[in-house]
């Protein structure tokens, strides 16, 4: 039997990162905001039917970046790690910090386990109520988690976007509309052309509305709530 | 792909996830190979178990939805086991659901079916039709079969918006999951009998509003007056049953203060009645 080539672990380890770093650099940026109500999730999106961000449950999202294929799956699989808890315990007993623990893992696991990483990096965020703060998770391809303040970014450009925000975003939370145009100034900015309302993906989870607090805006809802 | 940590399943369906991969929380299924399976003992043949039962409750159509409405009794045998439990509950932006049975059971597959709705709508992006959602809930009713044997009977009366025909729709079960479309009215329960015949005297095409919502109440009335199971308007301890109503804006409860006052304006004229 011929015997493997030896790499050294290190080595195949930045080998992995690198490859899945290549993938997510490719797309698009996504970036969640905290506003005044909530917290503001936008992203560039060219097609209106696959989604990149969602809602897991009542105060959670979620956005992925990366393969499609690869962060839906792991999607799915959060609504269903949310609504099975929800289901056995209570509805308040599902959080973003279990959940993002969950994806760190797995993606951990994978990372260190299989021949292909996974090239997605993800956002799990959460709105607090009642006087408590609002939570936002950046996972990352290798199950690396950053709990994130004001604003995060993942996918694309996401360092350079992350820079433009740093300079502009306000210290106590913008209302909604400033928050927008912040996001969208900045996806422009760090793409070098003007962004069209159309391939704009924009969700919410609000905080004044009841149950289930996530809201998506349609681009033409987008437009008018810009004018 | 399969994600260590996080549930695996390749299905939209939140029943067929509980179902396969944790039958000890489904109802109905009690087929988990780590549970031994019980031996009868001949001597003592197998008593349906006595648990609390909620009773009579009814929908009936109107011209642009459903009132859907149910009293708030639950008995045990001959007691009152609960005097204020709630029979109808809402189970999405556009349908509700009334159940008749064994309380616990009835409760947990209101909830399983909350849960099953969203759980789809999240993972595939859109809502389910309404025909669709009333199919989920029989195959459901079917599931719980085995527990009907030890006595523990779940009967759901389910409406619904279907947006697409705009209208609203009754679909009524059996225990085997069958699921039947009323095209008017319809009431199940102990009381149902008498409450269907109230409806049917009482029942008009595309009645306005109000007056659906009085008709409900005055079925549930009637069953509660012929019927030991059902309960009606508790006036010492100011207990009435509970109504929504299903049309195209949504699910809206209708409040207990109008609950009393038709309820206290139908009195009034039955105790002028026996005079």
């Amino acid at each position: 039997m011929p015997m493997p080539y030896y790499v050294s672990p290190e080595q195949m380890m930045q080998d992995k990162a690198e490859y899945a770093k290549k993938g997510i650099a490719k797309g698009r940026s996504i970036i969640a905001m905290e506003y005044v109500d909530g917290i503001l999730l936008a992203a560039e999106n060219p097609s209106a039917s696959l989604h990149k961000i969602s809602e897991i449950y009542d105060n959670i999202a979620f956005a992925g970046a990366g393969k499609y294929s690869e962060f839906e799956n792991l999607r799915k699989a959060g609504i269903r790690h949310a609504d099975l808890k929800g289901f056995m315990y209570s509805r308040e007993d599902v959080t973003a910090r279990s959940l993002a623990n969950g994806y760190s893992q797995s993606l951990g696991t994978i990372f260190s386990q299989e021949m292909k990483p996974l090239e997605v990096e993800i956002l799990v965020v959460q709105i607090g109520h009642n006087g408590h703060t609002n939570e936002m998770y950046r996972i990352s391809f290798d199950g690396s988690i950053i709990d994130e303040k004001q604003f995060a970014v993942i996918g694309g450009k996401s360092e350079a976007v992350q820079a433009v925000l740093k300079e502009k975003v306000p210290a106590r939370p913008p209302d909604l509309r400033t928050a927008l145009n912040l996001c969208i100034a900045a996806l422009e900015q760090t793409g070098n052309q003007k962004l069209s309302l159309e391939s704009l993906e924009v969700a919410v989870l609000d905080r004044t509305r009841d149950n289930r607090k996530f809201r998506r805006y349609s681009p033409a809802e987008t437009k008018q709530f810009l004018a | 792909m399969k994600l260590p940590f996080l549930p695996n399943h390749d299905d939209a369906s939140f029943f067929s996830f509980l179902t396969r991969q944790h039958p000890e929380l489904t109802p109905g299924v009690r087929r988990s190979p780590d549970l031994p399976s019980v031996q009868h003992e001949p001597a003592r043949p197998l008593q349906p178990v006595t648990v609390p039962h909620a009773t009579t409750v009814l929908a009936v159509k109107y011209q642009e939805g459903v009132v859907i409405a149910g009293d708030r009794r639950a008995t045990e045998g001959f007691q009152i086991a609960e005097r204020r439990i709630e029979k109808v509950f809402k189970i999405d932006d556009y349908s509700a659901m009334a159940i008749a049975g064994a309380a616990g059971p009835c409760i947990e597959m209101a909830k399983l079916f909350q849960t099953e709705l969203e759980h789809y709508e999240k993972l595939e992006g859109v809502q389910l039709s309404c025909e669709g959602k009333a199919n989920k809930l029989g195959q459901m009713v079917k599931a719980n079969l085995p527990m009907v044997f030890q006595g523990l009977v779940v009967m759901p009366l389910y409406v619904g918006y279907d947006l697409t025909r705009s209208e609203g729709r009754i679909f009524k079960y059996d225990l085997a999951g069958g699921r039947y479309e009323e095209s008017d009215y319809h009431s199940i329960g102990s009381g149902g009998k008498d409450a269907r015949n109230t409806m049917r005297e009482h029942f008009k095409k595309a009645m306005a509003e109000a007056e659906a919502l009085k008709l409900a109440l005055l079925a549930l009335y009637n069953a509660a007056d012929d019927d030991v199971g059902t309960g009606g308007p508790d006036l010492v301890r100011g207990i009435y049953p509970t109504a929504k109503i299903v049309n195209g804006t949504g699910i809206i409860d209708v409040a207990e203060s109008r609950i009393r006052a038709i309820y206290d304006e139908m009195l009034a004229s039955r105790a002028a009645k026996e005079r």
